[in-house]
């Protein structure tokens, strides 16, 4: 690998389209093509110096560089964590290239309309258009195209109610003191393994500032897509939401179909002060690999957000049918009095897809509240675990937790597990704990069929029943979009 | 099977059976073995006999259940005045032409409440013949009436399909589909199974209720106790995947006095070689 040093700092190339990768799964994953566009990257391998030129191409000020070489020299002194209930081979953190950009033309693009033609048309096949013609109204987008952010839709709207919504990279540069505050508050570099390679290289994601009073006018957005290959991803999103204030903010991802596995590892961090209220969703559709398990994206994400302001609430509501192997658990750490944490999770499992997902709740402030709803599908040979932890700290007076955690098996190859792990030290606390396994059966579809309905809309029926809960969390036309992601991806596993 | 179509003139056949076969799928298991039926407009007839005669597997083939494959034989539905090959149908299109079937064990089906399922049915149904259909305040408004022309709780409506149902709420909630379906052919698969006598004569009165000159039921029984609250004009005892012996509701009586061994001892010594279809009436 670590030619690095003397080469150039970027090698120019074109990836190629590549007509196999199209016809792999068929009709199964519809956003499994790759965007022909030329790139800037850096070559393979992880180093010092990769890190500095990272820093160096971003413009970022030193105290990100140190956080980032801090961070990488953690790493190295750790190993990957084997604890989750996945099986997967072994990540070549040296043959994996750790940027990629589409190049930029001149000064690049001053505004949305003048990106490049080939990546608004990605965008458009997405269903994220992005131009000021054609834009989603009542959503402000953010677009990240591998490394970097390629523009986000309504800021106008936004400043008018000094709402920051930008690229994690331009905050650097144009608030580095809320970012100086905020970044790694809440996941520190050494938190694990993955958070602090994260640490070490991520490259773009969102930052959203909320200031104090202002209900975001928005729903605020983040469209996630990796195109290139060998090529880790690693965003990074901060979301700070001031006293009083309320935003709710969703992120989708997708990737293209290729045979070789692909890392994404991604750092969240949310901080509600007093009498705040975040609501973060996603849907997370990245590609999964084939029927036999081969490719996909490695999902290995941070996740946590942090109640620090009393009556503040932190809501989590996921979506996730993609990616090989998924291996996440959005958290909320609820220090301030009175504050809430809630987690709301459908997971789909098909193929051989594995997920090892839940959530923590740590209740350290008095009367704080948590409620943990998780419903797991699993199909075909997949592994669909839930892990969550409830932790109530001895200080955490008055605290309540109630967990749901249920899973669905279609077809007698799958497995579901649960893993809970609670911890009370606080006799005044209040934990609940519901767990069900059940099936969808030839019976439940004959019976609906029986009554005039057919097998697709008996299953959306189905399923529907079996994540009502957390659908009903989800802003409407993202829930209308992710039942059918849900529909789509268990045509055939039912029978 | 003469003797069911001649009673009556000028009157729609609604479902016509001719030597139907008919075996568990992927198996060797013949448990239908040349059925003859013919049901007319406004009939109601009662198919009786003992465990295993094949009664439940005939109500499942009639709604198309994939467990069961036919051999030979046809079975005709009358749809707008025409005869169509009902086996050819897909059970979501036999129900959307009027098939309805009662079931036994019905099946549970969680987190969906009985409005949305029904509601989902009944604008399938409505597709299905070009009618408008109805949104969610238009249909509970619907379901209310129905409940209180069956003098059903209007519980029913928000609780999940059939979930925590006690037995006796199960077999009601069956006649409650019946009621929003408003099917042409009602099949009632052992629905008096396991009924109490309250529970019983809620769920007969139903069917009581439902029944018009332009409908047909068909009421697959082990007892003659249902028989005594819809009476059947019709009674038919199955034995072995064949009717064996047809008549009006005296035969029910006869079977509750007698039992099934007489009526198939009967059966066995008159026809030491039996020739299919050749026996009925």
């Amino acid at each position: 690998m670590p030619e690095t040093k003397d080469k150039p700092i970027i090698s120019s190339k074109k990836t190629q389209l590549t007509s196999n990768d199209m016809q792999l799964t068929g009709r199964e994953y519809k956003y499994g093509f790759v965007t022909d566009v030329e790139v800037e990257e850096f070559p393979k391998g992880l180093d010092e110096g990769i890190i500095r030129r990272l820093s160096a191409i971003k413009g970022e000020p030193e105290f990100v560089l140190e956080f980032r070489l801090k961070a990488f020299r953690h790493w190295q002194t750790m190993t990957e964590p084997k604890w989750a209930h996945v099986a997967y081979n072994a990540i070549g953190y040296q043959n994996l290239r750790y940027y990629s950009a589409p190049k930029k033309r001149g000064d690049g693009p001053k505004s949305l309309d003048e990106v490049d033609k080939e990546i608004l048309d990605t965008f458009n096949r997405l269903g994220i258009p992005l131009t000021e013609q054609k834009r989603l109204t009542g959503v402000a987008v953010d677009a990240v195209f591998d490394s970097v952010s390629v523009g986000t839709t309504h800021q106008d709207v936004l400043k008018e109610h000094g709402v920051m919504f930008c690229s994690i990279s331009e905050a650097i540069r144009e608030h580095p003191e809320l970012v100086k505050k905020y970044m790694g508050s809440v996941v520190p570099y050494k938190d694990n393994y993955f958070a602090a390679l994260n640490s070490a290289v991520f490259t773009d994601g969102s930052f959203v500032y909320i200031p104090k009073g202002v209900r975001c006018p928005l729903e605020l957005s983040t469209y996630f897509r990796i195109n290139a290959a060998e090529t880790g991803q690693f965003e990074r999103t901060l979301i700070i939401a001031d006293e009083g204030s309320h935003v709710s903010y969703l992120e989708g991802c997708t990737a293209p179909m290729r045979d070789e596995n692909q890392l994404h590892a991604a750092v969240v961090e949310l901080v509600a002060l007093d009498n705040a209220e975040i609501k973060y969703s996603t849907v997370q559709n990245w590609y999964a690999g084939d029927k036999e398990g081969k490719g996909g994206i490695y999902n290995f994400v941070t996740k946590r957000g942090i109640c620090t302001g009393h009556h503040s609430k932190i809501s989590w509501t996921q979506v996730e049918t993609g990616s090989a192997i998924t291996w996440k658990y959005p958290s909320v750490i609820l220090k301030g009095d009175y504050s809430t944490g809630e987690f709301y999770s459908v997971a789909l499992t098909n193929n051989k897809m594995q997920a090892d997902t839940g959530t923590k709740m740590i209740h350290i402030g008095r009367h704080t509240r948590s409620r943990i709803v998780s419903k797991g599908i699993s199909a075909d040979q997949s592994i669909n675990s839930y892990r969550g932890q409830v932790k109530i700290m001895p200080s955490a007076e008055g605290a309540r937790n109630h967990s749901q955690c249920d899973s669905l098996l279609v077809g007698n190859q799958c497995s579901a597990n649960t893993f809970p792990y609670i911890e009370v030290k606080n006799k005044t606390a209040t934990v609940e704990h519901e767990a069900t396994t059940s099936k969808i059966s030839s019976e439940q579809i004959f019976y609906l069929k029986s009554r005039g309905i057919n097998e697709e809309g008996a299953i959306s029926l189905l399923l529907n029943g079996f994540c009502k809960e957390v659908f009903k969390e989800l802003p409407l036309e993202f829930s209308v979009e992710a039942v059918r992601l849900l529909e789509m991806k268990l045509e055939g596993s039912v029978g | 099977m003469q003797n069911q179509t001649t009673q009556k003139s000028n009157v729609e056949t609604i479902l016509t059976v001719k030597g139907l076969m008919a075996k568990v799928a992927d198996s060797d298991k013949q448990i239908i073995r040349g059925l003859d039926l013919t049901v007319n407009a406004g009939e109601v007839h009662a198919i009786m006999g003992p465990n295993g005669s094949g009664k439940s597997t005939f109500s499942k083939i009639l709604a198309g259940h994939p467990d069961y494959e036919v051999t030979d034989g046809t079975v005709e539905l009358e749809v707008n005045f025409r005869q169509k090959n009902l086996l050819e149908m897909l059970p979501e299109d036999r129900a959307r032409n009027g098939v309805f079937l009662a079931y036994q064990y019905p099946v549970e089906i969680p987190g969906v409440s009985n409005a949305e399922f029904l509601r989902a049915a009944f604008n399938e149904i409505c597709k299905h013949q070009g009618a408008d259909e109805m949104d969610p305040l238009e249909f509970d408004d619907f379901l209310k009436l129905k409940l209180k022309f069956l003098g059903m709780s209007e519980a029913f409506i928000t609780r999940a399909v059939n979930v925590d149902f006690s037995g006796g709420e199960k077999k009601r909630n069956e006649i409650l589909q019946m009621a929003v379906l408003s099917p042409r052919l009602a099949i009632l698969d052992e629905t008096d199974s396991g009924l109490d006598v309250d529970s019983l004569r809620v769920v007969s009165d139903g069917v009581n209720k439902l029944r018009t000159k332009n409908n047909a039921v068909l009421l697959i029984t082990h007892y003659q106790r249902i028989l005594n609250h819809i009476i059947p004009d019709r009674v038919h005892v199955l034995y072995k995947g064949q009717i064996i012996k047809s008549g009006d509701k005296s035969l029910a009586i006869q079977i509750e006095e007698h039992g099934y061994d007489a009526l198939i001892k009967e059966y066995q010594t008159s026809n030491a070689t039996p020739a299919s279809g050749s026996l009925h009436g």
